[in-house]
C-alpha cells in the first residue's frame, strides 16, 4: 500500500541581482556565473506567469536575445533548448553556455549593443514550499483534488520538485509508479510540460489518469 | 473597505487560500509601516488598501508616518528628483539637516516592532536605530529611477547597506548593493472605483456627457498632461490614422493646477485638438475613477505612448479591463506587456499609427490580445499578488536558503 499524496504549494518571491547584460557576450558572462536558482527563475518565468498563453513566450535568454538584440537566429537556438531532458540545473546552464559560445565563435563581426534602458536584468528566485490541507489516497481522490489546486500547486509538483529540487521525476509519476500503475506513470513521465500551459497541462493530466486508472 | 473573501471571485478561491496559510505563517510578528505622508500620493494608497487586507488575514500590520518641516520635504524632493537624474543643489547641510530630522522622529517613535518596512527615502535613516534595537529592516523603494545623480544614491547606498534587504519596482531600478533585493512589482486592486465591474448604462453616461459615440471606434489614453506621456505624439499618431479609417481620440487624466508645465502640456494639446470634433481632451478633477474606469471600458484600443515612465500602472487597469493596449516599451510597460501575447510594444508615432490600424481591422486578434493581457494582470498584478509578496518577504527575512520549506 502506497502513502497518501500530499499536495503542496510554492510560491515565488523574486529577486533582483543588480547585474545587466547589454550583449550577447555580457549575457554569456551572466549565464556562466549567476546562481542556479537564476537559471531557474530565466527560463521558468515565463510558464508561471503566463500559463494562460499557447504559444508560450520562450525563456527569457532567448526572448531577450530576439527582441532587444534582434539576433532571431541565436534567439531560437536558445527557444529551442529542450529543458525536458535535463534533470539537473547546472546542465541546463551548460547548454545555453554552449550555445553562446558556438554564435560567438562563428561570427566575427560586430555584434549588436542593446538600447539603452532595454538590458537583461538577471534575476533570482526564492521558492517557498507549504503542505496543503489536501491529500489524495487513491486515483479518484487525485482527480478530484488536481481539478481544484491552483496552478502553483500543480507548478510545483511537475516544475519544481523535478528540476529545481533536482528530483529527476515529477511527483505525480514517481506517486502512481509507487501504486503500481506503471503505465500511468510512465506516461505521466514522458510528457513535455514545457509546450503546453499549465491548464492545458491539467487537462491532460486528468486525461490520463482517467484513461488508466 | 473590502475583505480577503472579496477578492476570490476575481483573482481565484486558491490564490486567496494560499494567501490565508501564508499569513498564518506571519502570525505573531508586528510589522510597523513607516513613511512620511498619510493621504495622498502612491505609497499612502498602497498602504492604506493593503493593511486593513493585511489585518483581515490576521497579521498585526500597523503604520506611522514620520514629521517633517518644509526644509525637510524640500530636501526630500530634491532627492526625489535627483534619483529622477535631474541636477538639483543638495548640500552637505541639507544632507546633516536630513539626517537630524529622522534621528528627532526616532526618539519620539515606538519603533517596537519585529519588522520594521521603511519606505521610500525620507525616513531611510531610521536604519540607524538597528543597532539599538536590532529586529529586521526592509526598506521598500516606491520610486522610479533609472539614472540617479551618483552623489544623492552613494547617500543613500550608505543606508540601504545598512537593512537586511531592498525592495524594488522593476528590475531596472536594481544596483549592485551588498544586501539581498526583492522585486515587487506595484498592483491595482480590481474592486476599487477604478477597476470594478460597471453597467453598460454607466458606461454610457460617460461617454454621453463627454459626446462620446460609442458606435465609432474609440482610440484612448489615459495620463497626465505631461511631456513624458507625449500626448502632443498621440495627436499625431490618430491623425495618421484617421486618413486610412473613421476613430476618436480621448485623451483624458488630470494634474496639479499648480504645475506650470502641466498646464502648458494642456494648451497645447488643446490647441493641436481644436479643429477635430472627433478629439476629446478632457482634463480630469481628483476622484474621477469612475470617470476613467469607464473611459477605459469604452475604448476600442488603449495607447500608453510615454517616452518616460515608472512603473505604468494604467497598462495594467487598462489590460484588466481585457482591452488591446499599444504602449511604449519603457520603464515597467514590458513587463506588463508580452509583445504580440498580451498587448503591443512600440517606439514611435508611426510604429504606433502602424498597431492601432491593425487592431481596429482585427479586432479578432485584438481582443486575444485582451483577453490575454487581462489573464496575465490577473496572475502578476492584482492587489492579492502584492499581498503574497509581502508576506513572502516578511518570512524571507528568517531564513537563509533559496527553497524553503514552511
Amino acid at each position: 500500500m502506497s502513502e497518501p499524496f500530499r499536495f503542496h504549494t510554492r510560491l515565488n518571491l523574486v529577486e533582483l541581482l543588480g547585474r545587466r547584460a547589454a550583449t550577447v557576450r555580457e549575457l554569456l558572462d551572466g549565464i556562466r556565473e549567476v546562481p542556479g536558482a537564476s537559471i531557474y527563475h530565466h527560463t521558468h518565468r515565463f510558464l508561471q506567469q503566463h500559463h494562460y498563453l499557447s504559444p508560450e513566450p520562450p525563456n527569457d535568454f532567448a526572448f531577450w536575445v530576439s527582441g532587444r538584440l534582434g539576433l532571431d537566429d541565436v534567439g531560437e537556438r536558445l527557444a529551442s533548448v529542450d529543458t525536458v531532458r535535463y534533470r539537473r540545473i547546472n546542465d541546463l546552464r551548460a547548454r545555453y553556455v554552449e550555445i553562446l559560445e558556438e554564435v560567438l565563435a562563428a561570427r566575427r563581426n560586430s555584434w549588436p549593443v542593446c538600447q539603452e534602458g532595454e538590458e537583461f536584468h538577471f534575476m533570482s528566485c526564492r521558492t517557498f514550499i507549504i503542505p496543503l490541507p489536501a491529500v489524495a489516497r487513491d486515483a479518484g481522490e487525485f482527480l478530484d483534488i488536481l481539478g481544484r489546486i491552483s496552478v502553483n500547486s500543480l507548478y510545483y509538483h511537475v516544475f519544481e520538485s523535478r528540476l529545481r529540487l533536482e528530483r529527476g521525476e515529477n511527483d505525480f509519476a514517481v506517486w502512481f509508479e509507487s501504486r503500481g500503475d506503471r503505465e500511468l506513470a510512465a506516461a505521466l513521465s514522458r510528457l513535455d510540460p514545457y509546450t503546453i500551459t499549465l491548464e492545458g497541462l491539467r487537462r491532460e493530466i486528468i486525461r490520463l489518469v482517467r484513461r488508466y486508472v | 473597505m473590502s475583505r480577503i473573501d472579496d477578492y476570490a471571485p476575481v483573482a481565484g478561491a486558491s490564490e486567496v487560500e494560499e494567501l490565508k496559510l501564508l499569513a498564518a505563517r506571519v502570525v505573531g510578528k508586528t510589522i510597523l509601516n513607516v513613511n512620511s505622508t498619510a493621504v495622498g500620493g502612491g505609497v499612502a494608497e498602497i498602504l492604506t488598501r493593503i493593511i486593513p487586507l493585511l489585518k483581515d488575514l490576521g497579521v498585526d500590520a500597523r503604520w506611522s508616518v514620520i514629521k517633517g518641516n518644509e526644509r525637510f520635504f524640500a530636501i526630500t524632493k530634491n532627492m526625489h528628483n535627483a534619483l529622477h537624474g535631474m541636477d538639483v543643489p543638495i548640500s552637505g547641510d541639507d544632507l546633516a539637516f536630513f539626517v537630524d530630522v529622522n534621528r528627532r522622529n526616532a526618539a519620539e517613535m515606538d519603533l517596537a516592532s519585529d519588522i520594521l518596512f521603511i519606505h521610500d527615502p525620507q525616513p531611510i535613516a531610521l536604519v540607524e536605530q538597528k543597532e539599538e534595537l536590532g529586529r529586521k529592516w526592509i526598506w521598500r523603494c516606491h520610486i522610479d529611477f533609472t539614472d540617479p545623480r551618483p552623489e544623492v544614491w552613494d547617500f543613500l547606498k550608505g543606508y540601504i547597506e545598512r537593512y537586511d534587504g531592498a525592495v524594488f519596482s522593476a528590475p531596472a531600478f536594481s544596483r549592485p548593493l551588498s544586501v539581498r533585493q526583492v522585486l515587487i512589482s506595484p498592483s491595482i486592486d480590481p474592486l476599487s472605483d477604478k477597476n470594478r465591474e460597471l453597467s453598460e448604462e454607466e458606461i454610457n453616461r460617460v461617454c454621453a456627457r463627454h459626446g462620446i459615440d460609442r458606435g465609432r471606434p474609440i482610440v484612448t489614453q489615459i495620463s497626465r498632461f505631461d511631456y513624458l506621456k507625449d500626448p502632443v505624439g498621440v495627436v499625431k499618431v490618430y491623425r495618421m490614422v484617421k486618413e486610412h479609417m473613421d476613430c476618436q481620440l480621448v485623451l483624458a487624466g488630470g494634474g496639479a493646477m499648480d504645475d506650470p508645465e502641466g498646464l502648458r502640456v494642456l494648451d497645447e494639446v488643446r490647441r493641436e485638438a481644436e479643429s477635430d470634433p472627433d478629439i476629446f481632451v478632457l482634463f480630469l478633477p481628483p476622484a474621477s475613477d469612475v470617470e476613467i474606469n469607464a473611459l477605459q471600458r469604452a475604448s476600442s484600443v488603449v495607447l500608453q505612448k510615454s517616452l518616460k515612465e515608472g512603473f505604468g500602472l494604467t497598462v495594467a487597469e487598462a489590460l484588466w479591463k481585457e482591452k488591446p493596449v499599444i504602449a511604449s516599451a519603457v520603464g515597467g510597460i514590458p513587463l506588463q506587456i508580452a509583445h504580440k501575447y498580451s498587448g503591443i510594444l512600440t517606439r514611435s508615432v508611426e510604429g504606433t499609427a502602424f498597431w492601432i490600424k491593425q487592431l481596429l481591422q482585427e479586432p479578432g486578434y485584438a481582443r486575444r490580445l485582451g483577453v490575454n493581457g487581462r489573464e496575465h494582470i490577473r496572475a502578476n498584478y492584482l492587489i492579492t499578488r502584492h499581498l503574497r509578496d509581502y508576506l513572502l518577504l516578511f518570512l524571507s527575512l528568517y531564513f537563509e536558503k533559496d527553497v524553503i520549506r514552511l
